[in-house]
């Protein structure tokens, strides 16, 4: 009988991708990330890193234990979001807090909604939103990188780029803010290493130019338009290059199951996010606002995935 | 109806089977806003037992002389009457506990719980059964809150009724005292709850449980509505 000819249930296409290997390629893009956050921020970084990622892993074992469920952390998803989260922390958080992050990203955003795939907000963003909203000032306790030329102790309180704008003083360089070479979250600082990881998983094809370009773009045409003088005197290039956006636009807005299905619903997601980060940056009383737009984009998602479901072939009206 | 009830049993079935908070989930808006400290989920619960006792007792007194037809406005005079009762007795007696819990004393009047056993309980039973169940379901409504009360106020503020309990061991979360915090404890208890109480009576709430996934107290109402 040949082979090549078989009769099955849909769906027809399929490809050799795993959940493993879609997840290794994340952690692989998010290495110059890693690494220049300990670079800037020391072993205190790294040990943040690897504390994180490992209670994350450790309470996905646990939960899915506890709830008699499969083990999934051979899939490598709760590394992911174990480095994320640790990417979003400042270097000096007491270490027990990441843990108890790394329980909310898990076991509560995640595992209690079903799991990988089920999950109806980014459990790393929740948790970090959980994080500032709990221990606001520990996570908005920010320390100057130990390599800037100002600082030779250790942990020297520094605000970051937004916080100066939000607070007055002297701005960083933008070649300061490109390297990385700025107080901030550990692995925000540099654009570099986001952009190196974030092409990364463009050549790899984990992820589609659409969100990150349409958001970064937003940002960058909003904050042209609503720049401090007046109309059109903003520096676009300061508002993508300073906060968390690149590493949200590149790594957690993008996420699979957070995001919408269509390039079409893709573009608004991205527009949306856009537009709610320069209003929380300029407008609010907070300095960053990446983490809670992409959560209040996260929860869109179904609404936007359901004005945007493609017409069957032939079909008539949407469904 | 035909059933005969014993006091007992409608006590106890405010408390667990059909709490007003995790399982009837009446009374939110109080259940959420007042419940960033134990004392305020105590001082809340006994006012609204108290507005439950009185409205249940004179309701039931007065159920077979009430046309049908103006029964909703006559229940909520009696609850209102009741209501300003206890913001009197408080505001003279209690003045801290009303200001902690200011704007939903007065909201009493339009809480779910008191209204529905109004409707469901009082005006089909004596008085005795009536006062039986306005005891336990406010019973059931204060432990409750007093239990999101002490989670919140514990892992919020570390001190529990105003004592310090574990605020030398570690910072409290912030979160707790704010209302995503409320939001989180209630539907882990809730959750705990219907945890607890599923593994006594598997198979038989397996047709109930999936009916409620879809509405809980639309659907708790109308199974009530049914049995009474």
């Amino acid at each position: 009988m040949d082979k090549r000819l078989s009769v099955s249930s849909s769906p027809h296409i399929r490809s050799d991708i795993t959940t493993r290997r879609l997840m290794l390629d994340v952690i692989i893009a998010l290495i110059p990330a890693t690494a220049a956050g300990i670079y800037y921020f020391g072993v205190r970084a790294a040990l943040l890193i690897a504390i994180t990622t490992l209670s994350c892993v450790g309470w996905e074992y646990v939960t899915r234990k506890a709830l008699k469920r499969s083990n999934t952390i051979g899939d490598l998803s709760a590394v992911v979001t174990g480095l994320i989260l640790a990417l979003n922390l400042p270097p000096q958080l007491p270490v027990w807090m990441a843990v108890v992050g790394a329980f909310f990203a898990i076991v509560v955003v995640k595992q209690l909604f079903g799991g990988i795939g089920q999950n109806f907000v980014n459990p790393a963003l929740a948790a970090r939103a959980m994080l500032v909203v709990a221990y606001g000032s520990r996570m908005t306790f920010w320390t100057a990188p130990f390599n800037s030329a100002s600082n030779m102790a250790d942990a020297v309180s520094s605000a970051t780029p937004l916080g100066i704008l939000k607070e007055g003083g002297i701005l960083p360089g933008l070649s300061q803010m490109f390297f990385g070479n700025i107080g901030g979250s550990l692995g925000e600082t540099s654009a570099l290493a986001l952009i190196i990881g974030g092409l990364y998983l463009l050549f790899r094809g984990v992820i589609t130019w659409h969100i990150p370009v349409i958001y970064t773009g937003t940002v960058a045409l909003m904050a042209w338009i609503l720049g401090p003088n007046g109309f059109l005197t903003g520096n676009p290039l300061f508002h993508v290059l300073a906060g968390g956006l690149l590493l949200g636009a590149f790594f957690m807005a993008t996420d699979y199951t957070t995001s919408p299905m269509t390039k079409k619903g893709m573009a608004i997601f991205s527009v949306g996010c856009g537009v709610l980060t320069i209003v929380f940056r300029l407008y609010t009383n907070m300095p960053e606002g990446v983490s809670f737009a992409i959560l209040l984009m996260n929860v869109a998602v179904p609404l936007i995935d359901r004005y945007t479901a493609p017409k069957r072939f032939g079909g008539g009206a949407r469904v | 109806m035909a059933e005969k009830k014993s006091l007992g049993s409608v006590f106890f079935n405010g408390i667990l089977k059909e709490n007003p908070t995790l399982r009837l989930l009446l009374g939110m808006c109080p259940s959420l806003a007042v419940t960033t400290m134990a004392k305020n989920g105590l001082g809340m619960g006994a006012a609204a037992t108290f507005v439950l006792v009185g409205s249940n007792l004179v309701i039931s007194l007065i159920r077979k002389i009430v046309p049908d037809k103006v029964r909703i406005p006559v229940f909520i005079t009696i609850i209102a009457t009741f209501t300003t009762i206890v913001q009197m007795l408080l505001a003279a007696f209690l003045p801290e506990i009303n200001k902690q819990l200011g704007i939903f004393i007065p909201l009493i009047v339009v809480n779910c719980i008191i209204f529905a056993r109004a409707e469901m309980f009082a005006q089909k039973n004596g008085p005795l059964l009536s006062i039986m169940d306005a005891l336990g379901m406010g019973a059931g409504f204060t432990l409750a809150i007093t239990a999101i009360g002490s989670i919140r106020e514990i892992l919020g503020a570390g001190t529990w009724m105003g004592i310090p309990v574990t605020i030398n061991l570690f910072e409290p979360a912030t979160l707790f005292i704010l209302p995503p915090g409320g939001f989180m404890v209630l539907g882990f208890l809730i959750a705990l709850i219907n945890k607890l109480t599923n593994k006594k009576k598997d198979p038989a709430s397996a047709q109930g449980g999936s009916g409620c996934a879809a509405g809980c107290p639309g659907c708790s109402k109308a199974m009530h509505g049914g049995e009474a």
